[in-house]
């Protein structure tokens, strides 16, 4: 793949603050028009990595080019080429929607007739239309986020950064934001999105850079990442809680491994190889001990176990040293 | 949707237009705020009116003015004085808050010029200062102050007071960006307070404990507070130390040092948001 197809390209990025390596060479390529996840635990490195490429943030090594120009030789280029979401929601709170868009659209340099002409598009495309002159600060916290969106797009960008675009979001206000980025992804705009959220990397992203520590450490689609923590797994949930470790035991001796024990959900879980013999093994031997079970369920993994899997920490986890991992 | 992508400016004189242009337009968002929460701007205002009503009355009648006088004549050249000092506190929440928003980021994120975020905020807050001196004034009037020795030094006067506002400015602004968020505004009004009190506007500093006379003496403020009674030709409390009699050359030197040590400050400040 030339350069030319890659609407951001970064190359050993490194950034320091004082003894903290938050980026330690970083490697990014995106594909243009397609959606690209950054998925890691706070503090990986992905706000700054979003940082550096939308040109705000130095790295103390390395370069990245952004819709085919340089963050750090030609910032004037790329800027006009790009629309950042940041993880606050970055608008005037005292003026309205309306005069939020005109506001942006001017300093965009569209003129007065195209900035309002600009606006009323945006704001009917996010569901704004009719929000009056209400200042934004009275919104509600979804609103202000498409708001957010929109004054991203004002120049229909060719890429689009969104870090952690639904993080203190309500679960309706979340899939509105997920409709928003697949309709412009449909529209050709290449996406580079950050989260913690493993089903919204699973949900929106075409592939996915695993980042840990400032560095990417897998890269995939998320079906292939799926794959790479191999097995499917067998979750069994049990009716009586007394009955649990006994049910625990039975699937760790048809699995041959240590089974994943969370006692709240009542449930046991662990990996297994042979899909059907495991699954009529652990049927067969539930029945033999008498051991009623409410669900018995084979699935892949979760991004969740494959998150796990590669870091060695759960994505929710801050934490550096290396937390235990379940068999 | 089809967007046309205004061309990026390539010589000294478009880039100069693009930064006029984007100064301008954060301009007009400051003023579009007061539009939109008069109430607010009106509070703003009648504050320091209201510390003048109650000083000129409450306190007024029992004040001894230096070589006679009426206390409103003694007083409103102070008022003036701290209402630009207190400008101070508008431009650190202004400059803070934005920095909290993540507005400053995508101000920065955009293809516009940077330095508009600074020049735009810097005429704003000039032009309402600008309104509160001359409400101030108008109040001035009401209560019994008026100018002596003519308009030109009156405005003269004016000019000093509002030169100390604009150095201000940029201590506001330097102080808006290291603080990041406007939390730590009560600090602000701590730091101001008593600069304002610790200085010639309401006693003499003659009569402070020798050391605090002497700050109260070199304040900036007790600078531009000399100089605007001599200009307008209202009492002052005199007094023989070499800040007092040459307050004319240090409201001039104050602010130009103040500026001189704060713009630079500031431009390195919002430079280093990209370090």
């Amino acid at each position: 793949m030339t350069t030319t197809d890659l609407a951001v390209a970064a190359e050993g990025l490194r950034k320091r603050y004082g003894d903290t390596a938050a980026l330690d060479g970083l490697d990014l390529a995106v594909p243009a028009g397609t959606v690209r996840g950054l998925l890691g635990p706070n503090g990986a490195g992905k706000t700054t990595t979003v940082r550096i490429l939308a040109t705000l943030l130095r790295p103390d090594e390395g370069h990245a080019t952004v819709a085919g120009f340089d963050v750090l030789d030609r910032p004037g280029e790329v800027r006009p080429r790009i629309g950042l979401l940041g993880q606050r929601t970055a608008v005037d709170e005292i003026l309205s929607g309306r005069q939020n868009l005109e506001l942006f659209g001017r300093l965009h340099h569209l003129g007065a007739r195209a900035a309002r002409a600009r606006a009323t598009e945006l704001l009917d495309r996010f569901g704004l239309g009719d929000t009056g002159g209400k200042p934004v600060g009275r919104y509600s916290g979804g609103m202000r986020r498409r708001l957010d969106l929109a004054a991203a797009l004002i120049l229909a960008p060719a890429v689009l950064f969104l870090d952690e675009p639904t993080t203190g979001l309500d679960p309706r206000a979340r899939l509105e934001m997920w409709d928003a980025v697949r309709a412009l992804a449909r529209e050709g705009t290449t996406v580079l999105l950050t989260t913690h959220y493993l089903d919204e990397a699973d949900h929106l992203a075409d592939t996915i850079s695993v980042v840990d520590h400032g560095r990417v450490v897998a890269e995939g689609t998320p079906d292939e990442l799926k794959s790479r923590t191999g097995d499917d797994r067998i979750d069994v949930v049990v009716r009586d809680p007394a009955t649990l470790p006994a049910a625990a035991e039975l699937l760790a001796r048809v699995s041959g491994t240590t089974a994943h024990v969370d006692p709240d959900l009542r449930r046991a879980g662990a990996p297994v190889r042979d899909r059907a013999t495991a699954l009529t093994g652990i049927v067969q031997a539930l029945a033999d001990a008498g051991i009623d079970a409410e669900d018995i369920a084979l699935r892949r993994p979760t991004l969740d176990e494959v998150f796990l899997h590669l870091t060695g920490h759960r994505a929710g986890e801050p934490n550096r040293n290396g937390q235990e991992v379940p068999a | 949707m089809t967007v046309h992508v205004p061309p990026i400016p390539r010589t000294p004189a478009a880039r100069l237009r693009w930064a006029l242009t984007d100064g301008w337009t954060l301009t007009r968002r400051a003023l579009t705020h007061w539009a939109r929460r008069p109430a607010q701007v009106v509070v703003g205002l009648l504050f320091p009116v209201m510390t003048v009503l109650m000083f000129r009355y409450l306190f007024g009648g029992q004040m001894r003015v230096p070589g006679g006088g009426g206390y409103a004549e003694f007083l409103l050249p102070g008022m003036y004085a701290m209402t630009m000092a207190f400008g101070l506190e508008t431009t650190f929440a202004a400059v803070s808050g934005d920095a909290a928003k993540g507005v400053t980021d995508r101000f920065r994120s955009l293809p516009m010029t940077s330095s508009a975020v600074v020049t735009g905020r810097a005429v704003a807050d000039l032009l309402n200062s600008a309104l509160a001196l001359a409400l101030m004034v108008a109040c001035g009037l009401a209560v019994g102050w008026r100018w002596h020795d003519g308009a030109g030094r009156a405005l003269l006067a004016v000019g000093l007071l509002l030169l100390l506002r604009f150095a201000l400015l940029w201590a506001g602004i330097y102080l808006g960006l290291v603080a990041g968020s406007p939390e730590l505004l009560a600090a602000v009004q701590i730091l101001v307070w008593p600069v304002g009190f610790l200085s010639n506007v309401f006693a003499a500093p003659s009569t402070m404990p020798g050391w605090l006379g002497a700050i109260a003496e070199w304040n900036p403020l007790s600078a531009t507070v000399s100089a605007a009674r001599e200009l307008f030709g209202n009492p002052g409390w005199g007094g023989g130390s070499w800040a007092a009699r040459h307050s004319l050359l240090l409201a001039v030197l104050w602010p130009m040092l103040i500026t001189f040590v704060f713009l630079p400050l500031s431009v390195r400040r919002f430079r280093r948001l990209s370090r």
